[in-house]
């Protein structure tokens, strides 16, 4: 028995010894969107500065809402903006103190989707989109998805939808561009991290949506871009407001947000979905990691402040390489200012 | 009764008892099976990276699960620290000290926790642990954890205290000791195999608990330090992993489920094999 | 015992009259009072997991009432919420997985207690066992990489073909879906049921399978029509056991159902489960009714599993008691 304790109390120690260590721990949590992007940036960073770990959990961005408004991560993540009951709740818990939106790169959402015997981009208008996710739109060779796919062998098999099972802010990309196209859509559905899909199963996580399509025949899902790029699957275009059919790129999500770019409100928030412009993808979107206005502590204070300052500068020459767009100047010298409102 | 029905019912005997050796063949089987596939999936997979790697940005190959095995064997530990003193006392208290009354309701009540599912241990943690303290961290997981140990250990200690003989009890007491004495020093290593034994299948029970980790423990890409930190676990990167569509985090769901099983499985044997060769306990 | 009393006030030769202070330094005293602060902690503890389930659900029950259960709605936008998907859900899948389990089960129960020579009926109790600990987040991964596209090649093709025209065989399939869920949990359950059941059948009295067979039915007859009857409660029990761990799966479930709160009759179609939806939907539930509402299921799950595993360990003693009582 003595052995025994003496064999627990000396396997305590060791622990102890070994993971004794200086560097301090931040936690973060939110969107899997910008996930590939984050988990990079963290890595790189902190081999730069070992003194820093970024820890960030990939949970979706409801979940990165509610838990740095809990207290319970230090920033949080997201692609749909936090709105103003979120932001009110949050101010509530934390004393009257606010919470800053910080854009840090701009991606796509795109429809991606698994049909034997097609491996080119369909073309997908606002209403076929609207209708596959509404449920009206059934089969795969529907003429509204025919139509504009002329040449293009599609089966007459049932349409599978895969949505996000978890709060999403590719949801709210996704359900905010659907409301602006279709009506129907906005008074049935309506757009949020989380909504009463008509129909579909889910996936958890950009991960899930996309480990589903891969290994489901004729399905159809959203996922950013960066997903479908890596697991080496199909996704179509989309009819921008222009008339155009636009594949999401470095090109058209960076000239959806030239808008934007310049009339970009002092919060940072603001939606980019079916926005003007000729070569626009009218499903694009920032994506903002949340950052309290206040820290009690400022050892993580200033290591935030010293991460928002290199993801602006050198940060953003990684981006383009996982298929996200780099922010726009304007955007990204303004984000400097408000930097230093963080105290 | 005619001979013909008499072969037919013959017939059906020895068929139906057949069909139940096949149930029972096949339920065996399945374990064997499931053991197979996690070796052939999961046993190319295992490396020296796997045991001693961090895990790699989205979308790259390699890394390993360093994190994460370290963390569930310190959440383990610090859950037994937890709960296996509350269950042994209070096992003890059951067996040697309580009146009628007390003991129905500690054991309904031990029973009753017993029942619970583990999400919603997994709630119960996340608000008394997690929210006041604000943030998530080992020692909310391993409360959880903890909790869930808590029933079996109290079960079994009593049931294996009161198993003792007693002309060992009366034999200490001939000799002048005390209760507690006779307890510490006579009573609890005569039953000291089969409370073991207990806390090991407790132990092996709660190491592939996932769903109390979700909200307490939740995740770290790093090493966590000290106790109130997130952490990674097995259980909760072999979930993350599963369902994530890229090829390399799959291999290395199939190796972590492999340690996994494998740790289990050695604990369950362990605990049963000291069983067998210790003190005979009569069936419950 | 060497503490000396004849001088103090109140001591007497009882230990009833002594003061708590002169108890106190008695060791058994102290053993008694820790040891039974440790078994109230216990009750402590399961007080207080209740008294939170149910203060932190409140919200729901005063805003839908009984509609709660019946609503079928999944609304966090419009703060609309509905048990009933989940409900429905957790049982379609539970009763799923009775129907495999339950045949193999007590299959398998009757070889291992009438049939196999007791040293192999220990060891493949043994590997049964082993199988009832394997970890929930096992059977999801090989739920995941196994059985799904096993129900989208095999299975779906085999009973949709032939029977699509029946309404739970009916529509497309994901590979996921209620089928599938029942499938895993089936297998998760299995080794209740055989090892509750054999212990249930091992306990009937001989006298009564002699008595069978003097009267000259075959080992069958006298198996199913004397010994299962006279276990039957037990059986029930064991069979109650295995639904109430069924309900509570959380893992498996979630990584094979679907993650669609709708109520569908066609076995293929996804759904949702009380234990799943919680594990997805906890850490983001923001507003206070959202989680609340998710808790609130988290106190029905818990009262379910509560009941089922009370009537299971009535029926099991009733039917171990009855054996000894009646001869053997």
């Amino acid at each position: 028995m003595k052995r025994f304790v003496g064999l627990v109390v000396g396997v305590f120690a060791i622990c102890a010894i070994v993971l004794a260590d200086n560097a301090l721990l931040i936690n973060g949590a939110g969107a899997t969107f910008p996930y590939p992007i984050y988990s990079k940036w963290f890595d790189v960073y902190h081999t730069n500065n070992p003194n820093f770990q970024f820890n960030y959990q990939s949970v979706g961005s409801g979940a990165g809402i509610k838990q740095v408004t809990e207290g319970t991560v230090d920033f949080g993540a997201t692609d749909g903006p936090m709105n103003d009951d979120q932001l009110k709740a949050f101010q509530e818990k934390h004393n009257g103190t606010g919470i800053l939106h910080f854009p840090t790169v701009l991606g796509a959402a795109v429809p991606t989707y698994n049909i034997q015997g097609v491996s080119t981009p369909l073309n997908f208008t606002p209403d076929a989109l609207a209708g596959i996710f509404l449920g009206k739109v059934t089969k795969w060779n529907d003429p509204a998805i025919a139509s504009v796919n002329k040449g293009v062998n599609l089966p007459a098999a049932d349409i599978l939808v895969v949505h996000r099972s978890d709060g999403s802010g590719t949801s709210y990309i996704w359900t905010d561009y659907l409301s602006k196209v279709s009506d129907e859509w906005k008074t049935k559905v309506g757009k949020g991290t989380s909504v009463n899909w008509p129909t579909g199963i889910g996936g958890k996580g950009n991960e899930g949506v996309t480990g589903s399509i891969k290994t489901t025949p004729n399905t159809i899902g959203y996922v950013e871009l960066i997903y479908a790029v890596q697991n080496n699957i199909p996704y179509g275009t989309v009819k921008n407001s222009a008339g155009n059919f636009v594949k999401a790129d470095l090109a058209s999500v960076t000239a959806a947000a030239a808008g934007a770019a310049k009339s970009m409100p002092d919060d940072f928030r603001v939606s980019i979905t079916d926005a003007p412009g000729k070569n626009a993808y009218p499903i694009s979107s920032f994506t903002w990691l949340l950052i309290p206005q206040k820290f009690q502590d400022a050892g993580k204070r200033d290591a935030i402040k010293g991460f928002l300052k290199w993801m602006l500068n050198d940060g953003q020459n990684s981006v383009e390489a996982l298929s996200y767009a780099k922010l726009p100047k304007e955007v990204v010298e303004k984000e400097k200012k408000a930097i230093d409102s963080i105290q | 009764m005619s001979n013909g029905r008499l072969h037919w019912r013959k017939f059906v005997s020895n068929f139906m008892l057949a069909m139940t050796g096949v149930c029972a063949f096949v339920s065996v089987l399945v374990l064997f099976f499931i053991l197979g596939y996690l070796v052939f999936n999961g046993g190319t997979s295992i490396n020296w990276d796997f045991f001693t790697k961090l895990p790699k940005p989205v979308g790259e190959a390699g890394g390993g699960m360093a994190n994460a095995i370290i963390g569930s064997g310190r959440i383990l530990l610090l859950a037994s620290l937890m709960g296996v003193p509350i269950g042994f006392l209070g096992g003890i208290y059951l067996a040697e000290f309580s009146g009628k009354g007390m003991a129905s309701v500690v054991r309904y009540a031990a029973d009753l926790l017993n029942g619970v599912p583990s999400i919603v241990i997994g709630i119960f943690a996340y608000s008394l642990v997690v929210l006041p303290f604000k943030h998530f961290s080992a020692y909310a997981g391993a409360f959880a954890l903890g909790m869930m140990m808590i029933p079996i250990t109290l079960r079994s200690t009593e049931e294996f205290l009161k198993s003792v003989p007693r002309m060992l009890r009366e034999g200490a007491m001939a000799l002048g000791a005390s209760k507690w004495k006779t307890i510490a020093t006579v009573i609890v290593p005569a039953a000291y195999r089969g409370i073991m034994t207990a806390i090991l299948l407790a132990l092996a029970r709660v190491a592939g608990e996932t769903a109390p980790l979700l909200f307490t423990a939740f995740g770290n890409r790093f090493e966590s330090h000290g106790w109130s930190q997130p952490t990674a676990t097995l259980p909760v990167m072999i979930y993350t992993y599963a369902v994530s569509p890229y090829d390399d985090w799959h291999r290395q769901a199939w190796a972590a489920g492999l340690v996994l099983l494998g740790l289990v499985l050695i604990i369950n044997i362990m605990a049963r094999t000291i069983l067998s060769r210790g003190i005979a306990v009569p069936r419950s | 015992m060497a503490t000396s009393t004849t001088a103090l006030k109140g001591a007497g030769p009882v230990s009833g009259s002594r003061s708590f202070f002169m108890k106190l330094r008695d060791g058994d005293e102290i053993a008694r009072l820790v040891t039974l602060l440790f078994a109230t902690t216990v009750v402590l503890i399961t007080v207080a997991l209740v008294w939170e389930l149910w203060v932190n659900s409140a919200l729901p029950r005063q805003k839908f009432g009984f509609h709660f259960f019946v609503t079928s709605v999944w609304d966090p936008i419009m703060d609309q919420y509905g048990a009933l998907p989940f409900i429905y859900g957790t049982m379609v899948t539970s009763v799923v997985a009775l129907l495999i389990a339950v045949p193999l089960g007590i299959g398998a129960a009757i070889f291992l207690a009438e049939l196999a020579p007791p040293r192999i009926s220990d060891t493949l109790q043994f590997f049964i066992d082993l199988l009832a600990a394997v970890p929930s987040v096992i059977y999801g991964l090989l739920g995941v990489f196994i059985v799904v596209p096993l129900m989208r090649t095999v299975i779906y093709p085999a009973l949709n073909k032939p029977f699509g025209y029946l309404p739970i065989f009916k529509g497309p399939s994901y590979g996921v879906g209620f089928l599938t869920a029942g499938i895993v949990l089936a297998i998760m359950v299995i080794p209740y049921i055989i090892s509750v059941s054999r212990e249930v059948l091992l306990s009937v009295p001989r006298d009564q399978r002699e008595a069978a067979l003097a009267l000259g039915s075959t080992r069958w007859e006298s198996t199913w029509k004397v010994v299962v009857p006279f276990a039957k409660s037990g059986i029930m029990g064991s069979i109650f056991l295995a639904l109430a761990r069924a309900l509570g799966e959380t893992m498996a479930v979630t990584m094979v159902i679907g993650n669609t709160p709708k109520i569908a009759a066609s076995l293929f179609a996804p759904g949702y489960s009380i234990a799943a939806v919680i594990a997805n939907e906890f850490t983001e539930a923001t507003g206070d009714l959202y989680l609340q509402s998710l808790i609130a299921l988290g106190l029905v799950l818990f009262l379910l599993t509560f009941i089922l595993n009370g009537l299971a360990r009535i029926l099991i003693v009733v039917t171990t008691q009855k054996g000894s009582e009646v001869g053997g």
